[in-house]
């Protein structure tokens, strides 16, 4: 069994880490162990912030909270919920998918900068993210940022933590922004598009004044694996309104009649609307249960159907597109096809593809991460030294290694 | 007014200038290099008037390769680079060293691609905010954040210095509209961050480039995100007889979870000096000021404003004042943004750009008539409230050294408030040289040490704009 290490307290971190950067003994950085996936390295410990736990400040009328790295995301939604308020970004619940169990935290949801259906407006994780605490990799405590929206005083390391996948820091502390849990919501459904029809509906739908907070096409091969079946039949591109009640009435009705050229219209009420949503966020028609390839690939909105067609001309692939196409949750039928994959994404005009699950041996012999070029790579090690020069804390985003 | 000091220029470079000069201009196309005394005068300062050096050379490339070229050579030799967009920064990050060659970005100001169907547009470091607002709202978009300077400043200062402006209380500064770079490092290596998908992998560098004042390389394209605009928008006046009771109001507004896309306030001296200057209507008989901008269909505008209008009225609100058409919401518009410019008319000022918790607004504003009072002094606050981003206006006589320090360290106190009650000291203008002292009042030195060496990693030798955002002491060897 590879050694766990809990510090209670930044503190006890920070000792720890300066202890180990002494005798170099590496680490992989833990939240609430959500990832049953890439494995640990030989030789490292892991190092969990789960001992960091609690709200340390919940201010609603300001619109921000500070917590603690290792407080479970659950217990933060729920203190929320009780002032109606919520994070913008819709953290990603990726536990079905990846048959993996544990607690996800508050600091592993902004490390892996996990953002659902709402990004396509209101941002990414990284957006909502003010401030950080974190023991960077010599064991010095570090802050960056801060607790109000706009701060541009010195560089925003902030970002930089943001999705760094356990690569830098130990993040011990993050401050983020808040936003009321809208009044009322709605979906509008236009049923039995092709993918490229689909991608032509959302592209106009967000041309509209009418503040659409997400778009997704499901085609009709997870169509019915959403809501229990009650979508209408046929692939069903999906548009979602969030606001003041009156608003939602009059924006949905402007929706509608621009829509009804491009299919039959219909509309889900907020209860449907909120289930859709959270099963769209979480990828859920790929909770199957099975190990069988699953990507997470994000490119320019428009390239989203014409990737995964480029792809179904070479191999098996099931797939549905969430952030008005630029998003594609990719399933293979067996192989990862990691090579095919990034040669169509490059084809499309570039984005990145990350691969979520497969079986062990497969995800130890496939990037999961995207690779980047030469250039990118070297920035990238230097940026990994100026927080961690022993290369102490070990990720697979950089490849495992320094 | 001269406290704050530049690093002292390396003679290595100075002795070499005729040879750099003669060497920079075989690297450009004609025209591309300004190099004579006189011609260099319109770059040695920026909005931050009060300093100003001449720098060694300007270099105004055509293209990346060139920008590039430039870099390479001024690496290799070791010498300073300033990078440039329309010199509009109001904290000096712009202002060039005796030892510096200037990389000025104002030959590359083409818009590239707009893209309606992925709602992008990749342009030219050099091209104006305001131009790419313009190019797409025929079609019914438009480019989010707007500062005040949207005129003139440029894409590449905008990403230089993360800026925001009166709309980005709904729609994010900068940083939340950018979704790639073309970025040519110090050694002249030229990288590509992001495009058009929403998220890059890897680690996020275009988010530390974005604030990066020119410390991280030069930013030659952008791809940013456009959104359509919405179906109509309408600014609202609510007068206050104090400047507590609006900040309050704000506070309890954005408390009551309702976000318009702008919350704006102005005290009185500001409103007598953008009254005067745009004849926009402002109420004349209140303290403070609040223009709010609500957006939508007008059903969408009636519920917002009822619901703020209730707030108001509990802040014992005096005057509340639609704007009854098209050309009187430009109108009030045009008084906001041209504050800056219209107090300039009147007075020397300097801007502060301290970011404080909504709930501290009124007290800061308190504190802050008491610290320029202390001095002798008078202020015009005219700000982002919704987002706590408070701008003080300094009036001041630049002709009189002692008035000019005395506004100086006025400016100092404020902004030591703003982080001693949970804020921050620049929320919109960056560091540059103005607020380059005060960084440790508001990090430690691990905060700094792990900032700078970040820095580092993109440039080891501290060649682009070096005398800016770290303390010039306590710097790594
Ligand atoms: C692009 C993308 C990639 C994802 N990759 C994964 C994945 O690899 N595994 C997975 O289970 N889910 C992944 N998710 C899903 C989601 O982010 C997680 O389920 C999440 O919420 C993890 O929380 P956790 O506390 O369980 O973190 P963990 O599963 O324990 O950790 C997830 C990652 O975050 C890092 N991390 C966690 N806590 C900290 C901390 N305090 N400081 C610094 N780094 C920390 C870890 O080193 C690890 O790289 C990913 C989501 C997205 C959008
Ligand atoms: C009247 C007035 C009103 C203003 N209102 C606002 C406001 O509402 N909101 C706001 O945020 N700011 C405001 N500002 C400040 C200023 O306009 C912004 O900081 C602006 O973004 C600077 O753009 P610029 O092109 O003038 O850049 P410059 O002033 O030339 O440069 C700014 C910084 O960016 C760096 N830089 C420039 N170009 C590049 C590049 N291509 N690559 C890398 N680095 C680069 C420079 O080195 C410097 O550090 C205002 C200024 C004035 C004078």
């Amino acid at each position: 069994m590879t050694p766990i290490h809990e510090p209670l307290s930044e503190d006890a971190a920070s000792r720890l880490v300066q202890v180990a950067s002494l005798s170099k003994s590496p680490f992989v950085i833990r939240g609430g162990g959500t990832r049953s996936l890439h494995g640990t390295p030989d030789g490292a410990d892991v190092l969990s912030a789960r001992g960091l736990n609690g709200i340390v400040a919940y201010n609603p009328a300001e619109m921000t909270m500070t917590a603690r790295a290792g407080t479970p995301l659950e217990v933060v939604e729920a203190a929320l919920a009780e002032k109606r308020q919520m994070l913008a970004f819709e953290p990603n619940d990726l536990r079905g998918v990846l048959g993996s169990s544990g607690i996800p935290t508050i600091g592993g949801v902004f490390a892996t900068n996990a953002s659902g259906p709402r990004r396509l407006t209101a941002g990414a994780a990284r957006d909502s993210l003010l401030g950080v605490r974190f023991v960077n990799g010599k064991g010095e405590i570090v802050k960056a940022g801060g607790r109000v929206m706009k701060n541009v005083t010195g560089l925003d390391l902030v970002k930089l933590l943001a999705g760094s996948h356990g690569s830098l820091a130990l993040l011990t502390e993050v401050t983020f922004r808040l936003l009321p849990v809208p009044e009322t919501s709605a979906t509008i459904v236009v049923s039995d598009l092709n993918d490229a029809e689909a991608a032509a509906a959302m592209a106009t739908a967000m041309s509209l004044p009418v503040e659409v907070s997400g778009a997704a096409h499901l085609p009709e091969s997870v169509r019915g694996r959403f809501i229990g079946g009650a979508l209408p039949p046929g692939a069903a591109t999906v548009l979602r309104l969030e606001g003041l009640s009156a608003s939602v009435t009059v924006r949905s009705e402007k929706l509608v009649s621009a829509m009804g050229r491009f299919g039959a219209v219909s509309r889900l009420e907020a209860e449907g609307t909120k289930r859709l949503w959270r099963e769209i966020r979480d990828a859920a028609p790929y909770a199957d249960g099975t190990p069988r390839p699953l990507w997470r690939v994000s490119v320019a909105p428009i390239a989203g159907q014409q990737l995964v067609a480029a792809l179904r001309l070479e191999t098996g692939v099931d797939a549905f597109y969430d952030w008005q196409g630029g998003l594609v949750w990719l399933r293979m039928e067996s192989d990862p096809e990691a090579a095919l994959l990034r040669r169509y994404v490059k084809a499309v005009g570039g984005g990145h593809a990350t691969l979520l699950r497969a079986r062990p041996e497969v995800l130890a012999a496939t990037q999961a991460f995207q690779p980047q070029t030469e250039a990118i790579l070297a920035l990238q090690s230097r940026v990994k030294a100026s927080f961690d020069p022993s290369g102490l804390f070990k990720s697979p985003m950089l490849g495992w290694e320094g | 007014m001269d406290q704050i000091g530049f690093l002292e220029p390396r003679t290595s470079v100075l002795s070499r200038r005729r040879e750099i000069v003669a060497d920079l201009v075989d690297l450009l196309p004609e025209g591309c290099l300004v190099h004579e005394p006189r011609e260099l005068v319109p770059f040695e300062t920026d909005a931050f008037v009060s300093y100003r050096r001449l720098p060694l050379a300007v270099a105004l490339p055509e293209t990346t390769q060139q920008v590039a070229a430039v870099l390479k050579y001024c690496h290799r030799y070791g010498v300073p680079v300033v990078p440039r967009g329309a010199g509009t920064s109001l904290s000096g990050g712009a202002i060039p060293q005796e030892d510096a060659v200037v990389v000025g970005l104002s030959k590359m100001s083409r818009i590239l691609d707009v893209d309606f169907a992925n709602r992008t547009a990749t342009v030219q470091a050099g091209v104006t905010n305001l131009a790419i607002s313009e190019a797409v709202s025929a079609d019914g978009y438009f480019y989010a954040p707007d500062p005040s300077s949207q005129l003139a400043c440029t894409i590449g200062g905008n990403i230089g210095m993360n800026s925001g402006g009166a709309h980005c209380l709904k729609y994010g500064v900068t940083t939340n509209n950018l979704l790639g770079v073309k970025l040519v490092l110090v050694d002249g290596t030229i990288l590509d961050l992001g495009g058009k998908a929403l998220d890059a992998g890897g680690l996020d560098l275009l988010g530390v480039i974005c604030g990066g004042e020119g410390q991280l390389g030069i930013v030659t394209e952008a791809t940013v995100r456009l959104i359509a605009r919405p179906e109509g928008a309408r600014p609202v006046l609510f007068g206050f007889d104090s400047s507590e009771e609006a900040g309050a109001c704000v506070a309890d507004v954005i408390a009551a979870g309702i976000i318009p896309v702008a919350i704006e306030f102005m005290d009185k001296p500001a409103i007598e000096i953008c009254e005067a200057f745009a004849h926009a209507g402002y109420p004349m008989d209140v303290e403070a000021l609040l223009i709010v901008e609500v957006e939508g269909s007008e059903a969408e505008m009636e519920a917002m404003l009822a619901s703020i209008i209730a707030i108001a009225g509990r802040h014992g609100v005096k005057v509340v004042k639609e704007s009854q058409s098209a050309t009187e919401a430009a109108l009030i518009w045009k008084g906001r943004k041209s504050a800056f410019g219209a107090t300039g008319r009147i007075a020397d000022y300097i801007c502060m750009d301290g970011t404080v918790p909504l709930g501290q607004l009124p007290a800061v504003l308190r504190g802050t008539a008491e610290i320029v009072e202390k001095y002798g002094l008078r202020v015009a606050n005219v700000f982002h409230a919704g987002d706590g981003n408070m701008h003080p206006l300094i009036l001041f006589n630049a002709n009189d050294p002692e008035d000019a320090a005395k506004a100086e360290a006025a400016g100092n106190e404020i902004l030591k408030l703003c982080v001693d009650v949970g804020g921050c000291l620049t929320g919109e203008h960056g560091v540059g040289i103005e607020k380059r002292d005060l960084m440790r009042h508001q990090y430690s030195d691990a905060d700094l040490a792990q900032q700078m060496a970040v820095r580092a990693a993109f440039d080891a030798q501290w060649l682009l704009n070096p005398s800016k955002v770290f303390p010039l002491e306590g710097r790594p060897a």
